[in-house]
């Protein structure tokens, strides 16, 4: 009876843990991309590729060096299409910390920049938008330009923002 | 194709003959370009080959393609350069490869249709289509210059070295350590590399010699201290020097700040292409290029933000003699 007892109350702990654990990981885990259609106009064009430090270069090839210098954990980017016709692409920097994401945002900043009200800190230009939430990193570059544009990223930029 | 083996053999061979040796268009080569002969590089222009949609002019790239090819040769007739071209290539018959660059994803890659005049030319001089070989790291690379790929050995094919595999041996050239694509090693007899202008981060400029680390396996390990002296080094081994044969750069578009990614704030149309056989001198005049725009725009210039192409001085210098930088010897032809 007592050993019965005992397994019963190590089910209850495990459970306890291990969903704990799970909601942990989903939040964790969750994916900042929004899904097609959950922003007006955009489609979620490619699956989303992750990089961790050591291969970031695979896809920014030199870039890297500068995330990596400013704490960069992981890196997701994946494809969007805004009416089918606009392309664009959203990539997620998570740093160790807020002021690496910092650091990357202010490096490149231009004259050309207009503040945008997207995470702590955004800017946004002709054909992208730049924010930092926290210890995300976060870029949206339109390959094309048209009227909408500038309203477009931004609108994707916020979807983004949600997820973080 | 030809095996590892029989390559090196080549190379050698061929390293031998270069020793003293012109190329077919007077120009001196390596050792031969620091005793006095001047290095052509051809800077062909066109202000209006985007259109006014912001799209490249299919036709007019083929024509400042032609323009380029024939002042760069002496040939008036195109085709004719283009024969000159793949037979002093010593590709007659066989595979000529087209390496483009396609890292900087879709806004600043190679551009397909640049890519697609020089095959087309190519097969008007007499080049089997199954010949030639459009190629690059992988798939999302070529597919970020507009490219499909086709391993179908009857068309011209265009695939990455992840289809082709690296070759096992590491191969050591000064402080590079490095795996060559085996595209590069066994298919391709001779190669026109065709990069796009851009600044880099790290190096500065990424044109001619620093297109070369898509051709290796791990290329973050030829960045550091500004890719000095990473993009000499590799340009240094036999198998890059002997096969390299030409040079078709795309300063069609460019970025002058915050590459090698695309960053369409600083995004720029210079219009041209730049087309030569001595990579150093390429680069010295692309570098020239790319400074004087970031003057333009109230930009430091590249030695003053603290990131010159250091490597350019390096491949030129005795040590590696990969061509020449100083302008005294560079004959610039600007059309």
């Amino acid at each position: 009876m007592k050993k019965i007892h005992i397994l019963s109350v190590m089910g209850v702990v495990l459970a306890i843990v291990a969903g704990g654990a799970f909601t942990g990981c989903k939040k964790k885990g969750a994916s900042p991309f929004p899904a097609s259609g959950s922003v007006a106009g955009w489609e979620k064009s490619s699956e989303t590729r992750t990089f961790e430090p050591k291969d970031l270069w695979q896809y920014i090839d030199g870039d890297s060096e500068q995330y990596i210098q400013a704490g960069v954990v992981s890196t997701t980017t994946s494809d969007y299409k805004y009416k089918g016709q606009l392309e664009a692409v959203v990539d997620v920097y998570t740093m160790s910390g807020p002021e690496g994401a910092q650091t990357i945002l202010e490096r490149g900043r231009t004259k050309d920049a207009s503040v945008i009200a997207v995470g702590d800190q955004g800017l946004q230009y002709a054909q992208s938008v730049i924010f930092r939430k926290g210890a995300h990193l976060v870029r949206i570059v339109a390959y094309q330009s048209n009227a909408e544009t500038s309203n477009a990223l931004a609108a994707l930029a916020h979807g983004v923002e949600a997820n973080l | 194709m030809t095996s590892r083996r029989e390559f090196m053999k080549e190379a050698a061979t061929a390293g031998a003959l270069a020793l003293g040796a012109k190329d077919a268009f007077g120009m001196a080569k390596g050792n031969d370009a620091r005793g006095g002969a001047k290095s052509k590089v051809v800077v062909a222009r066109d202000p209006a080959l985007h259109g006014s949609d912001g799209k490249l002019d299919a036709a007019r790239v083929s024509a400042l393609l032609d323009r380029a090819v024939s002042t760069f040769t002496g040939h008036h007739q195109p085709v004719e350069a283009w024969k000159r071209i793949v037979l002093d290539g010593g590709a007659k018959e066989k595979v000529i490869g087209l390496k483009t660059n396609g890292l900087g994803g879709k806004g600043i890659s190679t551009h397909a249709v640049l890519v697609f005049a020089i095959a087309e030319r190519l097969q008007q001089a007499g080049v089997k289509a199954g010949n030639i070989l459009i190629w690059d790291r992988n798939a999302r690379d070529l597919q970020a210059c507009g490219l499909t790929i086709n391993t179908d050995p009857n068309q011209i094919r265009c695939y990455g070295s992840d289809v082709s595999g690296f070759e096992e041996a590491v191969e050591t050239w000064g402080s590079s350590r490095v795996r060559f694509s085996k595209i590069l090693t066994r298919e391709c007899a001779m190669v026109i590399n065709v990069p796009i202008l851009k600044d880099h981060s790290m190096s500065g400029v990424t044109f001619a010699m620093k297109n070369m680390y898509g051709v290796v396996e791990r290329p973050q390990d030829l960045h550091a201290n500004g890719c000095n002296p990473g993009v000499a080094d590799l340009n240094a081994f036999p198998v890059i020097r002997q096969k390299i044969k030409l040079t078709i750069g795309d300063a069609m578009t460019s970025v002058y700040e915050g590459g090698p990614g695309f960053r369409p704030e600083h995004l720029w149309q210079p219009n041209a292409l730049i087309i030569g056989e001595d990579r150093v001198a390429i680069d010295q005049i692309a570098w020239g290029i790319l400074d004087k725009k970031r003057t333009e725009v109230g930009l430091k210039t590249l030695e003053a933000a603290g990131r010159p192409p250091r490597y350019i001085s390096t491949a030129a210098g005795s040590s590696h003699a990969l061509g020449v930088n100083d302008p005294q010897r560079i004959r610039l032809i600007e059309i």
